[in-house]
């Protein structure tokens, strides 16, 4: 155990504390926030001092609170939203690519038709349309997204599908069920996993969009894009604000593509080079 | 004369710092070819890139020197290495498809050494381009350079490879198994041309290759490796006929047993498989053309042709991976479907086939156990402890022993890995199993293990056996009867006895003659019998 944690890089041990960090604040984060989300304490854009770590906001909030309280609400619509993009497009890429014929080309054509509007549109006329609530934000990045999960899962299960030990269990007669479970899937996770630490990061940066945007997270809660869209105007006079929100989703972003990183290494060595 | 290349002590060690070299001295006179035979892992690939001061895929040249012609490689800077490489000593290699630029004419790339070299210009480079092609006898050789990749057979891309390697008249070519990727006809053409023009510009050569046989034609002395370490050196007719150590003596007994092994010949019972007149399309292509055959309980029966002639689609129409499109398949007695989704559980049982491949025939996240264990649960409802017992006794019948049933795929060698493939074959209880190649991407002292324990599992166990396979080797030894095939036509079927012996059918005496003996006249004797028939 302790040869296995040696072997563990620095650089990943880096996005593991990020990573750890993190999903600590996004468990505990109101708890250890100092003052309440929107809890006026001070004068708009105080600097940061012993008393406010990161200093206030454009109303007078704490910062640091802020983000405390807000990483629920970020991480929780990205981490929600990419779990259910994965669990749509993983079963049905792996379905296209086994059945073929016409279940590929009706499912593919349609995420074709998705995928040619760019989604920031498609984003923008969903929300506008349905209104901005926690759950549609979540389930419209989520169906969004799981076009592109669905392209990269069709296509490994396809190079999969066409090896050998996959013909072999074909012949056997073995079900669509196993094919996909035992043969595909566990062949098929390093490229996910990879594909799950980026999508992750973009539909982080997605959700801080669309806040800036208006359209995402409605205040009063707080989340890290909406409070880099709160204080943009600080910038212009040469205050920290924004920054500290900005620092956050770089941070996280950062740290689970150590994370992935390693994760794909490590499954690149135990596969061996042979192919 | 002082030698072109002189190796010493030459250590080289992959990424994890495992010596794949070990200490190997090598010395090279003007105008010799020196032969490195061993198994894959010998490190020989690795010798051959070393000399060239290069290491593949991570690997560092750790320990000795090199010295070409007078120069050293291993202190001069990386720029000085570069500049000896292509110039004074090129290397072939075994793939001419995967080494060649397939965006670029073959004539520019051939060229482009001696210019980016400025040894010519680009008339001379031009004009000695000429040369190289006509002297390696391609067709047309003022407009083959003109050609992509693409359009050219393997066996010119391969000669095409050749004349790219000697476009700056190096004084060391670096062979690295350049005939192994070709078929048994063309290997000939290729060995001959590359053994002329050696000797006409009295090019050095390391000729680097797992076969006896091919080193003997062209090699005058013999290097033998094992995992990185010399055997034994000597001339090619000292190495072939008083080899001085076990080991060389049993790839040369190996070798030899290849060509004279008795032919097999055992009890067979009633028709198990029927092929009559099946006709197959790749899109438009025909690539089986009226194939009609049986197979008798207990009866081996071989299918050989180069590649192209339609052989493992035989086996793929069989299986029911390629639907028919026109005749029957009959599997004691019954007709079976096209397709194999349409076959019955029992049906498919009954057929199982083994790869060439045993790395992608086993999947990489389950264990040996789960692997061979499967078939049982999925036909006969086996459980825990009934299954377990069977999967130890698998492993007991195939010569694995019994914790291998833990361990992935990727923990095997690729002879382990076969026999894991041929015991999840065997799992099913099958009447008949489908051999494609199976030997072929396994080295031959590992092959000859293969072969003797499916015979002598055909024996214990009654089974059938189709056999694909391009090695007439093992097809005299394992096969009651062959079909021999050439673009997805049957040429000639019977007793395999038959096959081989006069008179020949043109094209079986064309294969047979092809295959490279131990002897090292036997290349001048082809080629002289042919200039008579031709």
């Amino acid at each position: 155990m302790t040869s296995k944690l040696k072997a563990i890089p620095v650089s990943a041990w880096l996005g593991l504390t990020i990573v750890t960090l993190n999903l600590l604040v996004f468990l505990l984060g109101p708890m250890l926030a100092p003052y309440g989300m929107n809890e006026i304490v001070g004068a708009p854009f105080d600097p940061p001092s012993s008393q406010f770590w990161f200093g206030l906001d454009q109303n007078g909030r704490d910062m640091f609170s802020r983000l405390l309280a807000g990483a629920q609400m970020s991480i929780g619509v990205s981490l929600a939203a990419s779990l259910i993009s994965f669990s749509i497009g993983i079963p049905l890429g792996f379905v296209a690519a086994l059945f073929g014929g016409w279940v590929d080309t009706v499912l593919s054509r349609i995420v074709d038709t998705v995928m040619c509007i760019p989604v920031l549109i498609s984003a923008l006329v969903v929300l506008q349309a349905l209104g901005s609530s926690v759950p549609v934000l979540i389930f419209t990045i989520a169906l969004l997204d799981s076009t592109r999960v669905f392209r990269l899962a069709r296509v490994v299960a396809q190079g999969i599908s066409v090896l050998e030990y996959a013909e072999t269990a074909r012949l056997r007669g073995e079900s669509m069920g196993w094919l996909i479970t035992r043969e595909i899937l566990p062949n098929a996770l390093p490229p996910l996993i990879a594909e799950f630490g980026m999508r992750f990061c973009f539909t982080f940066l997605f959700v801080a969009g669309l806040s800036f945007l208006g359209l995402g997270i409605q205040p009063p809660f707080a989340d890290w894009g909406g409070m880099v869209k709160d204080n943009q105007q600080a910038i212009l006079y040469g205050l920290y604000a924004p920054l500290f929100p900005a620092a956050a989703i770089a941070l996280l972003t950062i740290g689970v593509n150590l994370v992935v990183d390693w994760l794909l290494n490590a499954a690149g060595t135990t596969q061996g080079a042979d192919r | 004369m002082s030698n072109v290349l002189t190796i010493r002590g030459l250590k080289v060690a992959a990424p994890n710092g495992n010596l794949l070299v070990d200490g190997i001295d090598l010395d090279l006179a003007p105008g010799e070819v020196l032969g490195l035979i061993g198994e894959s892992g010998a490190g020989k690939s690795t010798i051959g890139l070393a000399a060239m001061g290069y290491g593949r895929g991570g690997c560092r040249i750790v320990g000795g020197t090199i010295d070409i012609g007078g120069t050293s490689l291993m202190e001069g800077t990386r720029a000085n290495r570069e500049n000896m490489r292509g110039a004074r000593i090129a290397y072939v290699a075994q793939s001419a498809a995967a080494a060649f630029n397939p965006a670029i004419r073959i004539g520019e790339q051939i060229v482009e050494g001696a210019l980016y070299h400025g040894k010519m210009t680009r008339p001379q480079a031009e004009a000695w381009k000429l040369e190289l092609l006509k002297t390696l006898q391609l067709p047309n050789p003022e407009t083959f350079g003109e050609r992509y990749p693409h359009q050219v057979s393997g066996g010119q891309l391969q000669r095409a490879m050749v004349a790219m390697a000697m476009s700056c008249r190096p004084d060391i070519i670096v062979l690295d198994e350049p005939t192994t990727a070709l078929d048994v006809t063309t290997q000939i053409e290729v060995l001959a041309l590359l053994r002329s023009l050696i000797q006409r510009y009295n090019t050095s050569a390391l000729y680097i290759t797992h076969d006896l046989a091919v080193v003997a034609q062209i090699a005058n002395r013999i290097m033998v490796l094992r995992h990185g370490k010399m055997v034994e050196e000597g001339t090619a007719e000292q190495v072939l006929e008083a080899p001085r150590e076990d080991y060389t003596r049993m790839l040369v007994a190996e070798r030899q047993g290849n060509l004279s092994g008795a032919i097999a010949s055992h009890s067979v019972g009633d028709v198990l498989l029927d092929v009559s007149s099946v006709h197959a399309y790749y899109g438009k292509t025909p690539v089986l053309d009226d194939i009609s055959c049986n197979l008798r309980r207990g009866e081996t029966l071989a299918v050989v042709g180069e590649s192209g002639s339609g052989k493992s689609t035989l086996a793929r129409a069989i299986a029911g991976l390629l639907p028919t499109s026109a005749g029957m398949v009959s599997f004691d007695g019954r007709r079976l479907d096209r397709s194999y989704k349409h076959r019955s559980k029992e049906e498919l049982r009954r057929i199982q086939l083994v790869y060439q491949l045993p790395d992608v025939a086993l999947n990489p996240r389950q264990t040996v156990g789960e692997i061979i264990g499967r078939p049982m649960k999925f036909y006969f409802g086996m459980h825990d402890v009934p299954k377990a017992k069977e999967v130890s006794r698998l492993l007991d019948l195939i010569g694995l022993p019994q914790d291998f049933a833990t361990r992935l795929p990727g923990a095997l060698s690729g002879g382990q890995k076969q026999r894991v493939c041929i015991a999840r074959a065997l799992a099913a209880k099958p009447d008949l199993i489908i051999c494609d190649e199976v030997t072929s991407a396994l080295d031959p002292l590992v092959a000859e293990d293969i072969l003797k324990l499916l015979k002598s599992l055909q024996q214990e166990l009654g089974l059938s056996y189709l056999f694909i396979t391009h090695d007439l080797g093992v097809v005299r030894r394992l096969a009651d009867r062959t079909l021999v095939m050439r673009r997805g036509r049957i040429v000639e079927q019977g007793p395999t006895a038959e096959i081989f012996q006069p008179p020949f059918h043109p094209y079986t005496e064309e294969l047979v003659t092809s295959v490279p003996e131990l002897r090292r006249d036997w290349l001048d004797d082809v080629l002289a019998k042919r200039q008579v028939t031709a």
